[in-house]
């Protein structure tokens, strides 16, 4: 390592150190779901996992390059969505949650995956989220973020938008629409005797003046990501199927041994 | 090497910036879980209960916390390095 870059990692570090101590934020906590929801959400998600669990067997074997990107993705979902970031125009804290970024480079199904494993082990080890919420919580970052983030990406790219907008827009909704099911999710099971839909509005409303400026800061986040990799090794997004390849199959040899293929360092 | 002190300089400087200004506001900066969630959890009759299994204790969490990041933060280096190998020179 050049001496320039360990004097930035040592500077990252103490900016890391200087960060507030854990919080929890978007997960539902143990027990709040009544069973009979609870029970509705793990239904609802287990079809999805079901689904990424076999999308990871085929993916492994045809793609060299997805073991590595499966695992970078995963841990980095897995720290984002337990990192709380103070949000001073809401003077609280929350998280973003990764996986729109996850979505468009390994797909939804497999995003689904990496966020059961993330929120598994939060619940598992941090006392963050819970058991009996797994299901509901899975739906929320997993399911519907996951699809949010890649269906604006995919529609965008169709209409001609830039890589980097589209990247901003997937991050960004994708946020949105987790804390929107989170606030469904909750309404669904609390209202009672009262409207749905005013109970829903009041939750997500609540939830507006922290997630509106972490949604853009997410959005940010997933642009910054897919510009990099667009300029350190493009070939990786065709490999990956985030962009049409230019020449089908060159992509994605395992031997392929350009390192910085002529992009923007 | 001069940017690049430059740069280092800047991010230690915002976080510090950051980190004094958030320290100056009043409130405890509760997750988003305690101000919304687990709100109107206990309005509706349905408060949260404690997790199964609990490290919310003293400095258990934080030891776990920083477990967690730095795990996550191995693989994360470990799969990029895969990725993105680094320049070879010449």
């Amino acid at each position: 390592m050049k001496l320039e870059q360990r004097f930035l990692f040592l500077a990252l570090l103490l900016a890391a150190f200087a960060l507030p101590s854990p919080a929890h934020a978007m997960h539902i906590s143990e027990g709040i779901l009544p069973p009979q929801w609870a029970g509705l959400w793990f239904a609802v998600a287990l079809p999805f996992v079901a689904w990424g669990l076999r999308d990871l067997r085929v993916r492994s074997a045809r793609e060299p390059f997805f073991k590595p990107m499966l695992g970078l993705i995963g841990a980095a979902v897995f720290v984002i969505s337990c990192m709380p970031i103070p949000v001073p125009s809401a003077g609280t804290c929350s998280h973003p949650c990764g996986t729109g970024m996850a979505a468009i480079l390994i797909g939804p199904s497999m995003t689904v995956v990496v966020t059961s494993i993330a929120l598994l082990l939060q619940a598992l080890f941090l006392s963050h989220g819970g058991f009996t919420t797994y299901g509901a919580n899975i739906v929320s970052m997993g399911v519907v973020g996951a699809f949010t983030g890649w269906g604006v990406f995919r529609f965008a790219r169709k209409l001609g938008v830039r890589p980097l907008v589209a990247a901003f827009l997937a991050g960004m909704l994708s946020d949105w629409a987790t804390y929107a099911t989170t606030s469904f999710e909750l309404a669904s099971a609390l209202h009672g005797s009262g409207s749905l839909l005013a109970m829903w509005t009041t939750i997500g409303t609540a939830f507006l003046w922290t997630q509106l400026p972490l949604g853009i800061f997410e959005g940010i986040i997933t642009a910054g990501v897919y510009r990099f990799i667009a300029s350190r090794r493009p070939s990786l997004l065709e490999c990956l199927g985030v962009e049409p390849a230019r020449c089908p199959g060159c992509a994605c040899q395992k031997n392929e041994t350009s390192v910085v293929e002529g992009g923007v360092q | 090497m001069k940017k690049m002190v430059v740069v280092a300089t800047l991010v230690v400087a915002l976080a510090a910036g950051l980190t004094f200004f958030l320290a100056q506001r009043p409130g405890k900066w509760p997750g988003v879980d305690e101000s919304v969630i687990e709100k109107f959890a206990e309005q509706a009759g349905h408060p949260a209960r404690k997790p199964f299994i609990d490290t919310d204790k003293g400095d258990l969490l934080l030891f776990f916390f920083l477990i967690a990041g730095a795990a996550g933060g191995f693989v994360a280096g470990y799969c990029f390095r895969e990725l993105f190998p680094p320049k070879k020179s010449g």
